[in-house]
């Protein structure tokens, strides 16, 4: 089957079979995103007591389906007064990054798009230019709600990534790397879920979480969209599936910094307990665990005020960052990464 | 010659100079800001060619995601009228083009100096350069890294402590001091007899 295939498009077969596998890892991802909606719902339905979708389908499992044929029926109004050009390139460029950074997220060993040595530097790159969506969006709207959120959006997001890069910065400190693959098996030990990097980094783990959350503009930290105050904020003008795009854009995000998450704190395909095997369904469970932490988040707090995002950013989150970046590179120093309790994680 | 790499090569360059092109002559500044992406992507790009895959990548990462996004943040909030821009074009421009000529020849013998050509990629390609770059600048280069990184943290310091001030009638409140607040400290509650209802 494969040399046939491999016969029939001669030299091109490479370019092929890569597209064959991107396909492979985005088709799965959108199927993940429409449930993510789904699931949103429902959970914060019950944690308010309410049933959530029921309607379409067993348990409203064809909702997402129903939601995304509307979506795609609908007309999409461009206003007279924007910027045409950046009005339709604005959803693309949401939307670019979170699909592009799957090029390097292993899901194990051995099945991963691209085993590229600099991937955690890939992936933070990529995804700091997931703001532009949101900037463009809301200057090309020519609107002052729209313009308001694309402002508040672009502040929240370059104050949140410095947090989140310096959390990294000390994941990579333990293991030694920046390839995706080594930082999992950095956290391979005998002594499974207690060998993982959440132990010795569990400020980060919370800050990464945290800053994840704001990064992908979720509630509590969704002032770009501030529906009670700035009406939809960026995205206000947007309508049918332009305006999809943005939501498969900010779940797609979620489902990427859950994947990380579970990638770099949680030992990703490694089993917690050393008698079950390893495999892609623990890093599935991981990361069904930090999504469900997101509809928590959202269905739990009230949203932040402005100046005090910036000031939990700023004051409070570099910081700690900082301070702990030191302590890791203290600890991985020669006479204390040998002690006892200590070489479990540091060497 | 006509190899993959050549062409890939003639479409980033082509991109890249058109991008250029762009900056100087859109005539909205938010377009021009975009354009300057184009061209920090492109040139990007263009290292990642050179197996420069680490400056390639904080080349996206610093100016693209950071740089770039708090300069149309910039750029989008001004107001500017353009027609006074373009007011002083045909006064300004024989110094510009005096510039723009001395920049063209100081890239030319930079480019045509025989050090220049022996700047190749490294053929053993296997070494992670980010890995490297981190030694060296760390051991051997360490003091001259420290001070670039002093002298710019004196400019933060400055460039903030020259903006910056305190507004006497603006409302400010500090966190800590809400944080620690006790219902007592808000609310008595007062014991009364019940009142009879006349």
């Amino acid at each position: 089957m494969m040399d046939t295939l491999q016969a029939f498009f001669g030299p091109l077969w490479p370019l092929v079979w890569t597209l064959i596998k991107i396909l492979a890892i985005v088709v799965p991802m959108m199927g993940a995103v429409a449930y993510l909606t789904l699931a949103e719902r429902k959970v914060i339905g019950f944690m308010q007591i309410r049933i959530g979708p029921n309607r379409v389908g067993p348990f409203g499992l064809l909702q997402p389906i129903a939601d995304g044929i509307k979506l795609l029926m609908k007309e999409i109004i461009i206003p007279s007064g924007s910027n045409k050009f950046l009005f339709v390139l604005a959803p693309v460029l949401a939307i670019m990054p979170a699909l592009a950074a799957w090029a390097v997220v292993p899901f194990t060993p051995d099945l991963v798009l691209a085993n590229v040595d600099a991937g955690l530097l890939y992936i933070l790159a990529i995804t700091s230019m997931g703001v532009y969506g949101v900037v463009l969006a809301g200057w090309a709207s020519n609107s002052k709600y729209a313009f308001l959120g694309a402002l508040r959006s672009a502040a929240q997001i370059v104050s949140y990534e410095i947090a989140m890069g310096f959390a990294l910065v000390t994941v990579l400190m333990m293991s030694h790397s920046l390839n995706l693959v080594d930082i999992v098996k950095a956290q391979q030990g005998s002594l499974g879920l207690l060998q993982w990097n959440w132990i010795p980094l569990f400020p980060m783990f919370v800050i990464y979480v945290i800053a994840g959350t704001a990064e992908t503009n979720r509630a509590p930290f969704d002032v770009a969209e501030g529906e009670s105050e700035i009406v939809a904020g960026f995205h206000v003008e947007y309508s049918g599936m332009a305006f999809a795009i943005f939501f498969l854009a900010e779940y797609a995000n979620m489902i990427l910094i859950a994947a990380l998450a579970s990638l770099m704190f949680m030992g990703g395909w490694l089993s917690p307990v050393s008698f079950l095997p390893d495999g892609i369904l623990w890093l599935f469970a991981k990361m069904s665990f930090i999504l469900f932490l997101f509809l928590w988040f959202r269905a739990t707090f009230p949203r932040y005020r402005y100046d005090q995002i910036m000031r939990l950013g700023w004051k409070v989150f570099i910081p700690v960052t900082l301070i702990w970046l030191v302590i890791v590179g203290l600890l991985l120093q020669e006479p204390l990464r040998g002690l006892p309790v200590l070489n479990l994680w540091f060497h | 010659m006509l190899d993959s790499s050549f062409l890939l090569f003639m479409a980033f360059a082509l991109v890249l100079v058109g991008a250029g092109v762009g900056v100087i002559t859109a005539r909205s500044p938010v377009h021009s800001a975009l354009f300057l992406v184009l061209a920090f992507f492109t040139g990007s790009a263009l290292w990642m060619m050179l197996e420069a895959e680490f400056l390639a990548i904080v080349l996206v990462l610093v100016y693209v995601g950071a740089v770039m996004v708090l300069f149309l943040f910039v750029v989008m909030m001004l107001n500017i009228d353009n027609e006074r821009l373009r007011q002083g074009f045909w006064k300004h421009l024989p110094l510009g083009g005096g510039v723009a000529l001395l920049m063209v020849l100081e890239m030319w013998l930079v480019v045509s100096s025989r050090q220049f050509s022996s700047m190749v990629p490294d053929p053993r390609g296997s070494i992670s350069n980010t890995k490297e770059l981190g030694r060296l600048l760390y051991t051997d280069y360490v003091f001259s890294f420290e001070l670039a990184a002093v002298i710019l943290l004196v400019a933060i310091v400055a460039a903030i402590a020259l903006t910056l001030r305190r507004r006497k009638d603006s409302k400010h409140m500090d966190p800590a001091l809400q944080v620690q607040v006790k219902a007592a400290d808000r609310m008595r509650i007062v014991s009364m007899p019940a009142e009879r209802e006349l």
